[in-house]
């Protein structure tokens, strides 16, 4: 049986993990390598980098990170921000990543989803899609959650699937950092929806609320952030509790 | 030394890193010429079944790999690796695979497509590939297309829907649906034991 994933995100910028709440305010949370091999070592499933700097220069020091991690980190793992062209995902893909997650360039550019499927298969490209209720429903945010795309953020996501897309990376802004957990009717609209993996992110605070977004919401995998990169909970503590719950995990 | 096939498209530098963090002597191989310099040839996965066979025709390799299965030297196949082993496939069905298993590469029916995750294999079968791993271990697999049916010699078998192959050997030649090099301890475990007592 396939086991739901545990994913630790780093956001990175300039080659720092940063964390922030509600994508603003953002703190620095440890050096990505060390923390990377942290998190292998407790059984991460997968891990992602997310290039938050989403300057030049910073997406250098990003492909820099992937590939130091990649020489010793043998799971998945996934990086994203800012990327905007073919060009940019290859850069990443050759640097060691597995999947790259698209989020703003895609939202201008539906066809770059497209190309970047045929180019390089469907199973590496994640659309990150940020989203927050509105007075008409959930919709795409684009720019770090500052910009609103007009998009229907479920529509998006269908939308994405079949422009080739292999997983949605779901963010709900309006829970990210909270720890109250995730917006599970997001989730859940996004999940009825589309028949590629859709991975939970933004909100968690303790392993219930991980529960919760898999069995309610239906997610196929959590991301996570500060709430391991503080200590508050650990992988393993997450999976035993999971594993009691009945969650079939590795 | 252990050569690895660039046919363009699959994960070449995952498996360097995996085979170079283990200390395992290991090379792309490019060309015919390449391949004449390396004991253990592993077919990375990742891409097409097509495209794949394509592009191991235009870099002359397609005669290479098919006279070492026919000579049974070490060989490794992962993934996409694994399944040009068999006779064809749904992805591309107008192509013959190297054929060195009957069976056919068939569309997985699950709720979700790409099997995607990490997942159980059983061990059905003593061998030394699977030396200090359990009989049962979580190996991470990302794949459309799966072999139901065979008459190989299967040593692993996992659930996803249906039960599948994920691990089968013939003499020398092995395959594995997974991919080793991204699956954590265990499948540095199973790369170092093919590299090394395979």
């Amino acid at each position: 049986m396939l086991t739901v994933r545990i994913i630790p995100c780093l956001d990175v910028d300039e080659g720092y993990v940063v964390k922030g709440v509600k994508f603003k305010n953002l703190t620095v949370a440890g050096d990505p390598v060390e923390l990377a091999w942290k998190y292998f070592q407790q059984g991460a499933d997968e891990l992602a980098f997310l290039d938050v700097g989403a300057s030049v220069k910073s997406r250098k020091t990003m492909v820099e990170v992937v590939r130091k991690i990649s020489e010793k980190i043998f799971i998945p793992l996934t990086a994203g921000g800012g990327l905007r062209s073919l060009e940019d995902i290859r850069e990443l893909l050759l640097a060691g990543a597995d999947k790259v997650a698209l989020c703003t360039a895609p939202v201008e550019n539906p066809q770059l989803i497209q190309k970047a499927s045929l180019a390089f298969g469907a199973q590496c490209i994640v659309l990150s899609i940020d989203a927050a209720r509105t007075n008409s429903g959930w919709h795409a945010f684009t720019k770090g959650g500052t910009k609103d795309s007009g998009l229907e953020a479920v529509e998006w996501a269908v939308q994405a699937e079949a422009l080739g897309a292999g997983e949605i990376l779901l963010n709900s802004i309006d829970c990210d950092g909270t720890r109250q957990g995730y917006d599970l009717e997001l989730l859940k609209a996004v999940g009825q929806r589309v028949k590629i993996p859709v991975i939970a992110s933004g909100g968690a605070g303790n392993p219930e609320q991980i529960y919760q977004a898999i069995v309610t919401g239906q997610a196929d995998a959590v991301l996570l952030a500060s709430t391991l990169h503080y200590d508050e909970m650990t992988i393993s503590e997450i999976k035993q509790y999971l594993k009691s719950k009945g969650v079939a995990v590795r | 030394m252990i050569g690895v096939i660039d046919y363009g498209a699959g994960n070449l530098n995952s498996v360097l890193k995996a085979l170079a963090w283990l200390n395992l002597p290991a090379r792309l191989v490019s060309s015919p010429e390449d391949a004449a310099t390396v004991e253990k040839l592993i077919i990375p996965g990742v891409g097409s079944f097509g495209a794949a066979l394509s592009e191991l025709r235009k870099r002359n390799l397609y005669q290479t790999v098919d006279l070492w299965i026919k000579e049974n030297r070490p060989l490794l196949g992962i993934c996409l690796g694994f399944q040009l082993l068999f006779q064809r496939s749904e992805e591309s069905p107008e192509e013959h695979g190297f054929s060195i298993f009957q069976g056919i590469c068939q569309k997985i029916k699950a709720s979700k497509v790409p099997h995607m995750g990490w997942n159980k294999v059983k061990f059905v079968q003593p061998d030394p590939l699977f030396t200090g791993l359990p009989l049962e271990e979580y190996f991470y697999f990302v794949h459309s297309y799966a072999v139901f049916q065979t008459n190989g010699s299967v040593l692993g078998l996992t659930d996803y829907g249906n039960q599948f192959v994920s691990v089968i050997k013939s003499g020398r030649i092995y395959g594995v649906q997974f991919h080793p090099e991204k699956s954590g301890q265990a499948g540095l475990q199973l790369l170092q034991n093919w590299g090394t007592k395979c």
